[in-house]
């Protein structure tokens, strides 16, 4: 037990007493947390927009109005026919278009069935929906009023909402799922390959295996100062997610806990797995990168849907941890869905990680042999 | 009293013989040469004495314990030092001695009085709280060698400890290995250098898995009517070549 205790501390010591690791566990997770997590929740001034508006009548002007005075609008044209449309948004000059049902007066008093379209520049994402968002916000305050002034029975205004180029966006708090996907398995998975590899490289590795050390304690001492940094990094997502981006934690922290620790083990032991295969720190990092945080990054869901992928990419997808990790997250934090909505996740990556950690311990022992 | 015997002793990795049936016996306190050729056998016989690799037949025994069952029980009597240099070197001097003695089981209570001991020895009472990567390759090695030896082991093994160092300082460095020999630790360490043959008590020559010659220096010169281990250890490989 002192041996685990004493080669765990230096495992710290290596840590510690390097400036860039620090800065990688510690201070990588916090910028890209902001980074991604201000895409989101920036105020945005004066986006331009347009508007079509075949019904130009008492209704849709005072809306117009009512948008365009308000601090994040300025009307940049009036389209004449439904053509212009898709050549506006080409030439890039506005981020989001109105369109008005015709006959919108008539329809919102007598029938309640006056329509708006919220046309939106999908390849932004983000801005996309903040725009949307405060658009409709602005119609809601727009109706709240008449309502009032007039005094008479409640009508609606149905606002829609259509996303050019990018369909299926999820909503605007699919980042931090993602990002703290993305944390942990850079965390867990590059730095402990990395931290073995660099044990081989440097001839380390040969005198600690000839030590009465067993093999399977000095993987988890390895392990360990990772999986403490890697705790450390989730709660610090946490904290800035609901404190500064607003992101609140709809569902059960302690499922939302259970959920990461099971994707830290799938992390940890994919880590391992690499360093197995791989001999020098540069080929651990170059590994990790092309095969961890890329398919993190491009095929989890994070930055694209997979729906729209093609039916190769979708199948690659459900092979990244991260997919799983970020789709149960969702459904716990976001949308506060219960266990049973993320059994699939939790079997999925519980296999994962079985099958990870048995592969990696023989590949470990039999290159003793 | 014999600390290493062999008997037969063959590790073959699929249809290609690696270690072929040698058979050698090491007494305590001796200090003794493994010399060869790259590729000549060396690292694996070695591997399969530190409990590292299984022998594919024969027998081996190491301080008293079996090298096929009871590799665990060697690995607490053995020291080791490899060709790279194998402290950390991001640690200080005495934490590195702290963590192996941690590792090979030294009571906490014996630690730090053994550490102060060994670095007054050493003449490095300075360097203590030291960042070992700022020593120089000399010291680092001494250091290492110290490492290897700080819980007393039975035996130490040296791979080709002193890769890399001018001849004075091998000088320096076995010096420290006639201490520990001195006191009773047996030394097996293989060597490209042919002056630090000379060195050795006895020493054995593999050619192609096989041990082709064990006797002392002296004895091996006679043999081959040579002035220089150079020269016995050039007609062994010149008789692998023939072969071939």
């Amino acid at each position: 037990m002192r041996k685990f205790l004493v080669f765990t501390q230096k495992e710290f010591y290596h840590i510690f007493r390097d400036h860039w690791t620090m800065i990688i566990l510690l201070v990588l997770p916090i910028l890209m947390i902001l980074f991604f997590g201000f895409g989101i929740t920036t105020e945005i001034n004066n986006a331009r927009f347009a508007v079509y508006d075949p019904s130009n009548d008492m209704a849709t002007q005072k809306i117009i109005d009512k948008i365009q005075t308000s601090e994040y609008f300025t009307l940049e044209a009036y389209l004449n026919n439904p053509a212009e449309i898709e050549t506006i948004f080409q030439k890039g000059e506005i981020s989001m278009l109105m369109v008005f049902s015709e006959g919108f007066y008539e329809n919102m008093v007598h029938t309640g069935d006056a329509q708006i379209l919220f046309i939106a520049d999908g390849t932004d994402p983000n801005t996309a929906s903040t725009l949307v968002s405060y658009a409709s916000r602005l119609i809601a305050a727009f109706q709240q009023e008449e309502m009032g002034a007039a005094g008479t029975p409640p009508y609606q205004i149905h606002t829609e909402v259509r996303l050019l180029y990018n369909p299926t966006l999820k909503g605007a708090y699919s980042t931090v799922p993602g990002v703290m996907g993305l944390i942990l398995m850079l965390i867990c998975a590059m730095m402990t390959a990395v931290s073995i590899a660099k044990e081989k490289e440097l001839g380390t590795m040969e005198v600690i295996l000839v030590s009465p050390m067993p093999p399977l304690m000095i993987i988890i001492s390895k392990m360990i100062p990772y999986f403490v940094v890697s705790i450390i990094n989730y709660l610090t997502i946490l904290v800035l997610a609901v404190y500064v981006l607003d992101v609140p934690i709809v569902g059960s922290f302690f499922l939302l806990t259970m959920l990461s620790l099971l994707f830290i083990f799938v992390s940890l032991a994919l880590g391992l797995l690499i360093s197995s295969l791989l001999e020098t720190q540069i080929a651990a990092l170059l590994g990790s990168v092309m095969g961890l945080m890329l398919p993190t990054v491009l095929l989890s869901g994070l930055m694209f849907p997979i729906e729209n992928m093609p039916i190769f990419l979708q199948v690659l997808a459900q092979m990244v941890p991260a997919t799983w990790f970020i789709s149960a997250v969702k459904s716990v934090m976001i949308m506060g869905l219960g266990v049973k909505s993320i059994l699939t996740e939790l079997a999925v990556l519980g296999a994962m990680a079985v099958v990870l950690i048995a592969v990696s311990l023989k590949k470990f022992k039999t290159r003793l042999e | 009293m014999k600390v290493i015997e062999t008997r037969d002793l063959t590790k073959r990795f699929g249809s290609f013989t690696a270690v072929d049936a040698i058979s050698f016996e090491v007494g305590q306190g001796e200090i003794f040469g493994f010399l060869g050729a790259n590729g000549a056998g060396k690292t694996t016989a070695m591997r399969m004495l530190c409990g590292l690799s299984k022998p594919t037949s024969g027998y081996g025994q190491v301080a008293g314990f079996d090298v096929t069952k009871n590799p665990e029980k060697i690995k607490k009597s053995i020291g080791y030092m490899s060709q790279k240099f194998s402290l950390y070197e991001d640690l200080k001097v005495w934490e590195n001695l702290r963590l192996f003695g941690g590792i090979y089981g030294v009571p906490e209570k014996e630690i730090n009085p053994r550490i102060d001991q060994l670095l007054e020895t050493l003449g490095f009472e300075s360097e203590k709280n030291t960042m070992v990567k700022e020593l120089p390759l000399g010291w680092k090695q001494k250091l290492s060698f110290s490492t290897a030896i700080f819980h007393e082991p039975k035996i130490v093994f040296l791979d080709e400890p002193t890769g890399g160092v001018d001849p004075a300082a091998r000088r320096q460095f076995w010096e420290l290995i006639y201490d520990a020999a001195d006191r009773g630790i047996t030394v097996f360490v293989t060597t490209h250098y042919m002056d630090e043959a000379e060195y050795c008590d006895r020493v054995s020559i593999m050619v192609d898995g096989r041990i082709d010659a064990l006797d002392s220096p002296g004895n091996l010169k006679k043999y081959f009517k040579v002035e220089s281990m150079d020269e016995v250890f050039f007609q062994l490989a010149r008789g692998a070549k023939a072969k071939e």
